[in-house]
């Protein structure tokens, strides 16, 4: 009897420490569960991603004590970009207190995830990709297209299209090929670039390149026969290099290809050698290392030997500066819902009240070092894309250079068909259409 | 022969105490024992795992066909189960289940169908043909995943009547029951003439034929059964476990997957299947979790990932090696020594 009651109360006495030391520890942090990927064929993303996000996080925890004195935190499960590891991944880590957002960046994992996060109410970050239809808030409160989708990709690629040829009534009777990856991401695109060569009136065909890629001759004849003005790059991974490769041996110019922005990486490149020289690519972020918070992670996060890339050559490459710029609007979405509920750790609801309100005009954008990086976003509660801006960089053979202004896809062109899509989605799902952003938070 | 029969029955009856036993604990204990972790991301796909195993085991263990579509019915099981819901939404889920079933295993013997011509390593490319069509005709003809322009589509509600399993142990307990059903229907099914005969078509086909084993017919069925089975696992993989289904999460790599677990688990072993699931389901996260516990704060979760394939690589390679017949033998080894009587070994 005695020892039973002397267990006990050791028993009681180790779960009040355990608790109090968990409430200690977790009182004034911020957590960012990462299903990263830096094994297997999209290492190359993963590992810049990834690296960027942590190295920015890392940032403001060191130069800035975290957010508003909120540390943020992290903790990586290898997804492979596989989604079963994905889902594996975020079971694991969904109990934590204090989750941020999810950030999976891949399609797969994000579509996985969707009715999984929306029951536990915490954002779930698709920095240029994800679902498009999960653009409107009104249906998907809790999923975050942030920037770019792939409706705005095409018709930011239209748009750059029609400004190099001057004017949109030059696109009258002009060619171009969608050569497109044989996959659902791949294919995507397909009526969106239908109904802007309806209204624009330019030739269209579009040509796939079944999976991998790495195979594209008589894909390249058939282009050579058709002589387009452009021909646009869906491609992913291997596909990429090849098709510039290939391009080069039937003498198609690369300044008249543009890649989609999985085409944009200097990992799509560089193994194309001297074949990629002139190659066009869409981004929402600059390449390089030149702009301020680029400056600050060199000086104060690897200069603390704290940096996450592994080759610092790869520091300011597009996959790693859209790691810093997801960086930079989870953590500003953190701190404007501080600002709204207070300087703690935040629930993830109260972080989706954030991202809701992620409005990061030029100048605030210019205030966080980021000028030239990306241009700005505007997120409200029924369009979870943000309208962001889009510019074209291009190939010299040994880094990107800008060579356009900051474009504007034609978002309310497309909106309809966003609209449509989710519309069908809530239906199937039951889910009621939110009437107003003012809903939901707290219940 | 009374001494053998009155030995049969009792060894039934022990069996079926441990299934018994086995099904009381994984319905009475594990769903209030369990976390949502442990149901959500180890037990639900282990179950679905479990079930392509049997499947698998059915065709390639039992009737000697290997087969390396797997993955392939896993996606038409997954397909139909979303598409008979959407387009026929007036019928049930559990016939949605059983319909999915039954178009894999049509699938099936379409694939079926050289094995009645080749044998072995050539069946085996033959049914990648399988694989390779039904991916590519996933992807090519967008009516399947309903026009969905990504192509990636959310699974339906689990649901049957009014009844709807949303949390993790109900999930898990739905899994369950169909993976049980099944099993023992299974079960059942080897231990009669059409079992016998995918033994009889495994071990020599030309003496099954001049006993008069119907080979071609015997074949077929093996095909069906087993792609009925996977088709089922797919659905419970797609809408229990993932809740999303896109045609890309059933590539080669799955098929080698369930063709792994039966190796290592035990080929013609019902139980084997089980626990082979059971080793690749559960063993990379015990090792991803001791490595990340051990050498987390040295190596980013790349290099660890890197160093548990080279384990596991080594791990199966050392089983192969020790003990071809899996780690069902090595259990039953175990079980043998520490029993005082030895027993006659049927294959189950």
């Amino acid at each position: 009897m005695n020892v039973m009651r002397r267990l006990k109360v050791t028993m009681a006495a180790a779960l009040a420490v355990g608790l109090a030391s968990t409430l200690a520890a977790h009182a004034d942090e911020q957590f960012f569960p990462l299903q990263s990927y830096r094994v297997g064929p999209y290492a190359a993303g993963g590992t810049g991603f990834f690296g960027g996000f942590i190295d920015y996080l890392n940032l403001i925890n060191i130069r800035d004590g975290g957010v508003n004195g909120v540390k943020l935190t992290w903790d990586e499960g290898e997804t492979q970009y596989e989604v079963e590891r994905g889902v594996e991944v975020y079971e694991r880590l969904k109990s934590r207190p204090g989750i941020a957002a999810w950030n999976p960046l891949s399609v797969g994992i994000a579509y996985a995830m969707i009715d999984r996060i929306t029951k536990d109410k915490v954002p779930l970050i698709t920095i240029n990709h994800g679902r498009t239809d999960s653009t409107d808030g009104r249906v998907f409160p809790y999923v975050f297209p942030l920037l770019l989708n792939p409706y705005s990709e095409t018709s930011g690629i239209v748009n750059y299209i029609t400004s190099r040829e001057g004017g949109a009534d030059k696109l009258k009777g002009k060619k171009i090929v969608v050569l497109y990856h044989g996959s659902p991401y791949g294919k995507e695109t397909i009526p969106i670039y239908k109904l802007l060569a309806d209204k624009y009136g330019f030739e269209l065909e579009q040509i796939e390149v079944p999976h991998p890629g790495n195979e594209q001759q008589s894909q390249w004849l058939s282009i050579r026969r058709a002589k387009p003005d452009y021909v646009v790059l869906r491609g992913w991974g291997v596909m990429n290099p090849v098709a510039l490769k290939t391009a080069q041996k039937v003498g198609f110019p690369a300044d008249h290809i543009i890649g989609n922005v999985w085409s944009n990486s200097e990992e799509d490149v560089i193994p194309a050698g001297d074949a990629a020289k002139g190659y066009i690519a869409i981004t929402t972020q600059a390449s390089g290392a030149e702009y301020p918070v680029l400056q600050e992670v060199i000086k104060t996060v690897y200069g603390a030997n704290k940096g996450n890339l592994e080759d610092k050559k790869r520091i300011g490459s597009v996959y790693h500066n859209l790691g810093i710029v997801n960086g930079i609007l989870n953590v500003e979405a953190v701190r404007i819902a501080q600002a709204k509920f207070g300087k703690r750790t935040l629930t993830g609801d109260e972080v989706r009240w954030g991202f809701e309100h992620l409005q990061l005009d030029p100048a605030r954008v210019e205030a966080l070092g980021a000028k030239g990086l990306f241009h700005s976003i505007n997120v409200t509660w029924d369009n979870h894309e943000g309208d962001g801006r889009v510019t074209f960089q291009q190939w010299d053979g040994s880094k990107w250079k800008v060579v356009s202004d900051w474009i504007a896809p034609d978002w309310a062109s497309l909106r309809p068909i966003i609209e449509k899509s989710s519309a069908a989605y809530a239906k199937e799902h039951n889910i009621k259409i939110r009437a107003s952003g003012d809903d939901q938070v707290g219940q | 022969m009374p001494a053998l029969s009155s030995a049969k029955s009792a060894w039934f009856s022990s069996e079926a105490l441990w299934i018994g036993l086995v099904i009381v604990a994984a319905y009475g204990i594990v769903p209030l024992a369990g976390t949502d972790y442990l149901l959500d991301a180890v037990l639900t796909p282990f179950l679905a795992l479990s079930l392509a195993a049997v499947g698998l085991n059915v065709l390639t263990g039992y009737a000697g066909q290997v087969s390396l579509g797997s993955a392939a019915f896993l996606a038409v099981g997954a397909y139909a189960a979303y598409n008979l819901h959407l387009r026929i939404p007036a019928l049930p889920l559990l016939v949605d289940l059983v319909l999915a079933g039954g178009v894999a295993a049509a699938i099936g013997i379409v694939f079926g169908l050289p094995s009645l011509r080749l044998r072995g390593f050539y069946l085996a490319v033959s049914t990648l043909a399988a694989q390779f069509f039904v991916q590519w005709a996933l992807t090519k003809f967008s009516w399947f995943s309903n026009d969905n322009p990504s192509g990636v589509i959310d699974a339906p509600i689990l649901s049957i009547g009014s009844i709807s399993f949303t949390s993790p142990a109900e999930r898990y307990v739905f899994s369950l029951t169909i993976v049980v059903v099944l099993t023992l229907l299974t079960l059942r099914l080897l231990r009669s003439q059409s079992g016998r005969n995918f033994i009889a078509v495994r071990d020599h086909e030309i003496t099954a034929k001049v006993i008069g084993v119907p080979h071609l017919r015997t074949k077929l069925l093996a095909f069906a059964i087993s792609s009925f089975l996977i088709g089922i696992a797919g659905v419970l993989w797609a809408i229990a476990y993932l809740r999303t289904v896109e045609p890309a999460g059933f590539n080669l790599d799955r098929s080698f997957q369930i063709l792994f677990i039966i190796v290592i688990g035990g080929l013609a072993s019902l139980r084997g299947s089980f626990i082979g699931a059971a080793f690749i389901v559960v063993f990379p996260l015990l090792l991803s979790r001791i490595g990340a516990a051990l050498l987390g704060s040295v190596f980013d979760s790349g290099v660890l990932e890197m160093s548990q394939r080279i384990v596991i690589g080594g791990l199966i390679i050392a089983f192969l090696i020790a003990e071809p017949r899996g780690l069902i033998a090595l259990w039953d080894r175990a079980w043998d020594a520490m029993r005082p009587v030895r027993r006659p070994v049927y294959p189950t």
